[in-house]
């Protein structure tokens, strides 16, 4: 066991990728020398070669394009954009091409491609740099999404990604990656698409996932200064969601807050709500609720405290849910 | 003309170094300097049928491999033409014929070894005969009964792309790939002179420049992207735009297979030994619509038709055989007879093609598997069935 922080459990994944897979590839801009806008490649270039950590042109569609390309002749790319909102240009490679080309071709080939992306808000950033666009892809069939909220799942989610078969979607909370966590590289991981109970409670079931996970966990901390036992699901799979486990929970709870960054309208918590209400129906003593981000643009940085949800707005749709 | 922008480019390609092995293989590299003297098109066999040089390409075929060029051209066209009346008659929902196309296609497809690899457009019937990919395979996706479905690695032969230019950034990664492994295998990117102006395109171009990958990008200028001229796409010809990306253009006569033949096998050695990229714009034209659903009276005259049919490129060759007593009539009387029997089996073929299973819809989404897909897959398997269920409960 080792306690480390979120960027450098993505760091020792990597490597350890790289060295136990001669066909992995890390592709993106400024992944090579720089280490990466976040540092997450840091190293590894020097260590494995331009070859193999390969520093691309400032083009998202050539890199995803290209590292379509490269899986097609037998290598497993690990790309990072560099930014959330730089990932539209290479959206149509992704949902056009990546997502489906496994199925066009009747199973014939394969395309196992990662595709990191830190994402989110809360950095104080400028425009661009603070999205949630999970969603898009999650709703994409060829794809898989996942992200992972804590070190360990950090570095055991990039692993399983990399060894999957299908295109990964790998979302890192940007505004985390400097908290750290105990990360056993010798442990058995759960698999990659299943939720996990992060804190057990009998009133009301939080769902979060990547970012919000630490802001639910305060939200179960304060609840329970008040007796109120919130249990907090982590999704960390968006594509497929593990709704058996928050099924359970809710059928213990009877109540569901669901929150992301993301805006709510058409955001994940639709999807949860709309399929924990059929799964849930006789056990639901509330409407589930959704609390996220606003049908606006992400705001300049100086109102992302505002936009951001955060303790206050997810206690007071915790509390609207408990009053039913 | 053809244009090298590399000549005199100081630092060697970072490629160049590994690229050692593959000087053993080492062929004479072609001549692609500006050679003032050259026309600005390479053409080796006129319209007339009449052989000529050209300064800086040349093929010498043998008869029997001239006659295969012949007979691959005309059974590609009996084949277009085969599919495009089997979708009037409602068997395909859609064809896009090669129409006039055949010499660009089967000129670079026949260029080609084994171990290369193509990414095709949608038009590519010609490649896809010169892999020995069998025609009824091209008209599955037409038919609707699938996407595409071969195995690309069977032929190396990738999947028809449809959205425009997506596939040359595929050649690009396949080529890095292809480069790393140490091989001297390269791979050839078709697109249209309507893809130029995709930004994936031109993306792929930075790509390969960049990590002088051995890909080639064939450009078949067929001047029409459906019903845009190609002056919509350019200013400027576009072979010319692979200067300003750092590799070489040229520009040949794409009616005319020897020296798509001659370019092409050029551009390939030159990848196979390091040299990187290049592009060749095959010039040539949109005999028929963009595809059964085009009406193109509306945005072209027919002088302009009849003017590109004087220079058919299965006509060319054929007066070339003739005139210089390569072909007798039994040799074209066997080609008519097995164009006929390779139509007759492409008819049957499509419409004893069977549909695919309604649960196939499920297939092959995800290699590893995925719960949502299972979940609406049993559902609707179960509605499905409740059907049958609810007729048997009707016998009763």
């Amino acid at each position: 066991m080792t306690r480390m922080p979120i960027v450098k459990a993505l760091n020792t994944s990597l490597r350890k990728a790289l060295e136990t897979d001669p066909k992995v590839l890390i592709m993106g801009e400024d992944v090579g020398k720089l280490g990466g806008v976040f540092r997450v490649t840091d190293g590894l270039q020097k260590d494995f070669g331009e070859d193999r950590v390969i520093d691309t042109p400032l083009a998202e569609s050539g890199i995803v394009g290209t590292a379509i390309g490269l899986a097609l002749r037998g290598y497993r790319p690990v790309v990072e954009i560099q930014f959330d909102g730089f990932v539209y240009p290479a959206y149509d490679q992704i949902v056009t091409q990546l997502a489906k080309m496994h199925a066009r071709a009747l199973g014939k080939v394969k395309l196992p491609v990662v595709i990191r992306i830190p994402y989110a808000g809360g950095i104080g950033a400028v425009e661009h740099h603070s999205e949630s666009p999970e969603a898009y892809f999650a709703h994409t069939a060829g794809l898989k999404v996942v992200t992972p909220a804590n070190a360990s799942d950090a570095y055991w989610m990039l692993q399983q990604a990399i060894a999957t078969d299908d295109p990964v979607i790998f979302f890192e909370p940007k505004a985390r990656y400097y908290d750290k966590g105990e990360v056993s590289t010798e442990a058995i991981p759960d698999p990659l698409h299943k939720a996990r109970v992060v804190a057990e409670g009998t009133d009301l079931t939080l769902a979060a996932y990547g970012p919000m996970v630490r802001v639910a966990l305060e939200v179960a901390a304060a609840a329970a200064e008040d007796g109120r036992g919130i249990e907090v699901v982590d999704l960390r799979s968006l594509s497929p969601v593990d709704f058996d486990t928050l099924q359970a929970s809710v059928e213990k709870t009877g109540r569901l807050v669901v929150t992301h960054e993301a805006p709510v309208f058409l955001g994940m918590g639709s999807e949860i709500a709309a399929r924990i209400s059929e799964r849930c129906f006789y056990h639901l003593e509330a409407p589930v609720l959704r609390v996220g981000g606003f049908h606006a643009p992400y705001p300049p940085s100086r109102l992302e405290d505002e936009y951001l949800p955060d303790l206050d707005r997810v206690l007071d749709a915790v509390d609207r849910a408990l009053a039913f | 003309m053809t244009v090298d922008s590399t000549a005199g480019a100081g630092k060697a390609p970072r490629a160049a170094k590994k690229a050692a092995p593959r000087t053993r293989a080492k062929a004479k590299a072609p001549r692609t300097a500006t050679t003032a003297a050259a026309p600005e098109l390479v053409q080796l066999l006129t319209p007339e049928g009449e052989r000529v040089e050209h300064p800086d390409y040349s093929i010498d075929l043998s008869p029997q491999e001239l006659r295969g060029l012949y007979r691959d051209m005309v059974l590609t066209r009996r084949f277009d033409g085969e599919a495009a009346a089997l979708q009037r008659q409602g068997e395909l929902g859609l064809w896009a014929s090669l129409l006039g196309q055949e010499a660009a296609q089967i000129g670079s497809g026949r260029a080609l070894r084994d171990d290369d690899y193509v990414f095709p457009t949608y038009r590519e019937h010609g490649v896809a005969w010169c892999r020995g990919v069998d025609p009824l395979n091209l008209l599955g996706m037409f038919r609707g009964v699938n996407h595409g479905g071969w195995d690309p690695n069977q032929n190396n032969f990738h999947l028809y792309t449809i959205v425009i230019g997506s596939q040359t950034l595929h050649a690009t990664g396949y080529a890095m790939g292809a480069q790393m492994d140490g091989t001297d295998s390269a791979v050839i990117a078709y697109f249209g002179d309507g893809a130029s102006s995709q930004g994936d395109v031109n993306e792929a171009f930075t790509f390969a420049a960049v990590y002088n990958a051995p890909v080639i990008f064939f450009c078949q200028n067929n001047q029409w992207a459906i019903s845009e001229p190609t002056e919509k796409q350019t200013r400027v010809p576009l072979y010319q735009r692979a200067a300003g990306f750092g590799f070489p253009g040229v520009r040949v006569d794409g009616n005319d297979v020897l020296a798509v033949m001659a370019v092409t096998r050029a551009a390939l050695e030159r990848a196979r030994t390091g040299q990187g990229p290049m592009l060749i714009e095959a010039f040539t034209y949109r005999m028929g619509a963009h595809t059964t659903s085009d009406d193109p009276t509306r945005y072209r005259h027919d002088d302009e038709r009849e003017a590109w049919a004087l220079k058919d490129p299965i006509s060319r060759l054929r007066t070339y055989l003739a005139d210089n007593g390569l072909a007798d009539e039994e040799f074209l009387a066997d080609i008519d007879a097995e164009s006929d029997r390779m139509a007759k089996r492409v008819r049957e073929g499509v419409r004893n093609m069977p549909d695919p299973e309604t649960l196939a819809i499920f297939d092959n989404v995800y290699a590893d598997g995925h719960a949502l897909v299972d979940e609406e897959r049993a559902a609707f398997a179960e509605y499905q069935a409740s059907f049958a269920d609810a007729a048997a409960g009707e016998g009763h």
